[in-house]
């Protein structure tokens, strides 16, 4: 067993390959979200329409850039053995150039305003977020760092769903970070989940919908069977909002949404109230 | 109608036409429950918003053990089929089935599911009420049972839907049973943006018994007979030995040897 081997790279955070730093000011760009056209530069460090207040999608490591104190990554190396589907590895090994990320998780130990937590943070650039059986492994080995060390994990998710190319090895996925979800759970500590656009079908059908807390960004997208699915099995169209942050908190399955900028002081917060106070 | 039967010991059927097998109403959720359990009681409703008809719980005897039964059945005549989305569970069809295995380890009753579903009902309500929750929860709280629990595909075990109650001790699959990421269909029409070439898809997708064997995904495939008699009476044998086994394990030990059977994937 060499489950607490994790391979702790301590390289700092690059960001030279962002997809922020390759769209120029001057680019004008229409909102997915409400459609308001507007320049790159109006969007801010923090990439939010400030027409809506939707938050663009990020790389997984613009948001550490703009979430933390500090990341020590976890994992960074973590190999698929054999991806033996026709044409995978090739779809695996251009994702990992374009997101300089060895999976569609990066997951490491960080500090938020202060507050130590194991971070996990889904990127849906890589491969669509799809759970591929190392993304399983990375937030696995995120869970049981975090057991044995007393952490807290927050986890932003964002997923597009299974894995195709892995068939039943992505579904198991979300049994196996299910196991490891309930004993973090068991030695009384908190799992924070931020569902951020797109979270959608596997994820959503497990560790997304997990937490003990839930916060999501506005306007995102959140469901477990995709929308044009839903429409063809209902002979309908949805409502505009059906699958959108707001939806679901009104349906009772999200705790707050909060705005990107505002994220980093919010979780600080929530975590600091769980700490474990000697009587 | 397929002529079912005269070749089916005889040579080994294309995943293809074991998908196709998968779908045909071989066996019914209530024949099944009849002919291995006595007793049984049915139990009805989540407690908290309906009762879904597609997902059939109660307790029964097991050779004289009391055990917690759950079953996702797609219905015999059009009228129950459509009822029951042809097997496709709701959210209080999940949370009937939580609320079920919660009450079966209260009383330390082995759990026993059976499994025939192309995936949970992917509509407008229950997305609504929160499908992906209600399959979440399922798996995460089936890790903390401290009962022995198995899992039986008997037609199709479709996705997310078919592993909320499947996160179990044993999983087992009848010979034309299958268990997959996503119908070939969809597969198909994911990967290669044709759904016509499902057949393909099933090929490469390694959804048969034979092939969720080898990877361990589950531990037994349940042969099949025209004697559907003999099918429960080799069911109900082995059930209860497995069970003598697992009930033989502390409840810490069961629990860990639960999560690590997921951990190795
Ligand atoms: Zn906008």
């Amino acid at each position: 067993m060499d489950l607490y081997n994790n391979q702790k790279s301590t390289s700092k955070i690059k960001r030279d390959a962002s997809v922020n730093d390759r769209i120029p000011d001057g680019l004008f760009l229409a909102c997915p979200y409400c459609g308001v056209q507007m320049y790159n530069k109006q969007l801010g460090a923090f990439r939010v329409c400030d027409h809506c207040g939707y938050g663009f999608r990020l790389q997984a490591r613009e948001r550490v850039e703009l979430l933390t104190d500090s990341f020590e990554e976890m994992d960074s190396e973590i190999e698929m053995m054999n991806p033996d589907f026709p044409g995978y590895a090739d779809k695996l090994a251009r994702a990992k150039s374009q997101t300089e990320l060895g999976e569609s998780v990066l997951t490491g130990v960080a500090k938020i305003e202060g507050e130590k937590v194991a971070l996990g943070i889904m990127d849906s650039y890589f491969m669509m977020g799809s759970l591929g059986s190392m993304t399983g492994e990375k937030i696995t080995r995120l869970f049981e760092y975090a057991t044995e060390n007393f952490l807290p994990v927050v986890l932003f998710t964002a997923s597009g769903g299974a894995r195709m190319q892995e068939g039943i090895n992505s579904l198991m996925q979300m049994a196996k970070v299910s196991a490891v979800v309930a004993a973090h759970q068991e030695a009384g500590l908190l799992y924070l989940v931020v569902l951020t656009d797109p979270t959608t079908g596997g994820v959503t059908a497990s560790f997304a919908m997990q937490g003990d807390i839930t916060l999501a960004e506005p306007h995102a997208l959140i469901g477990f069977a995709g929308a044009r699915v839903i429409e063809s099995t209902i002979h309908e169209k949805l409502p505009k909002d059906f699958q959108r942050a707001e939806t679901l908190m009104t349906n009772g399955f999200v705790d707050q949404i909060v705005p990107r900028s505002e994220l980093n002081q919010v979780i600080a917060k929530i975590v600091k109230l769980h700490h474990v106070t000697e009587v | 109608m397929v002529n079912i039967g005269l070749n089916l010991f005889k040579h080994e059927l294309t995943p293809a036409e074991v998908v196709k097998k998968s779908r045909e109403d071989r066996f019914l959720a209530r024949e099944i429950i009849d002919g291995i359990f006595t007793d049984f009681v049915e139990l009805h409703g989540d407690r908290l918003s309906g009762d879904d008809m597609s997902v059939i719980g109660g307790i029964a005897a097991l050779n004289g053990t009391p055990v917690t039964v759950i079953a996702i059945d797609k219905g015999i005549d059009i009228h129950d089929k459509l009822s029951k989305r042809n097997g496709s569970p709701e959210p209080w069809g999940y949370r009937k089935a939580q609320r079920l295995m919660q009450q079966a380890n209260k009383f330390h009753r082995p759990i026993i599911t059976f499994i025939n579903t192309p995936g949970a009902f992917p509509g407008k309500t229950a997305e609504a009420q929160g499908q992906g929750e209600a399959i979440a929860t399922s798996i995460l709280e089936s890790m903390k049972l401290t009962v022995p629990m198995i899992a039986i595909i008997y037609g199709e075990g479709g996705s997310g839907g078919a592993l909320a109650l499947a996160t179990s001790d044993q999983v087992w699959m009848f010979q034309n049973a299958t268990y997959s990421i996503l119908s070939p269909e969809g597969f198909a029409s994911i990967l290669w943006k044709d759904s016509k070439r499902a057949d393909e898809a099933a090929a490469v997708m390694g959804l048969t018994p034979k092939d969720l064997l080898a990877k361990k995904v589950i531990e037994y495939v349940i042969p099949e007979s025209r004697s559907h008699t003999r099918v429960f009476n080799l069911m109900r044998k082995r059930l209860d030995d497995e069970f003598k086994q697992l009930n033989a394990l502390s409840p810490q030990d069961l629990i860990k040897q639960r999560r690590a059977r997921f951990r190795a994937f």
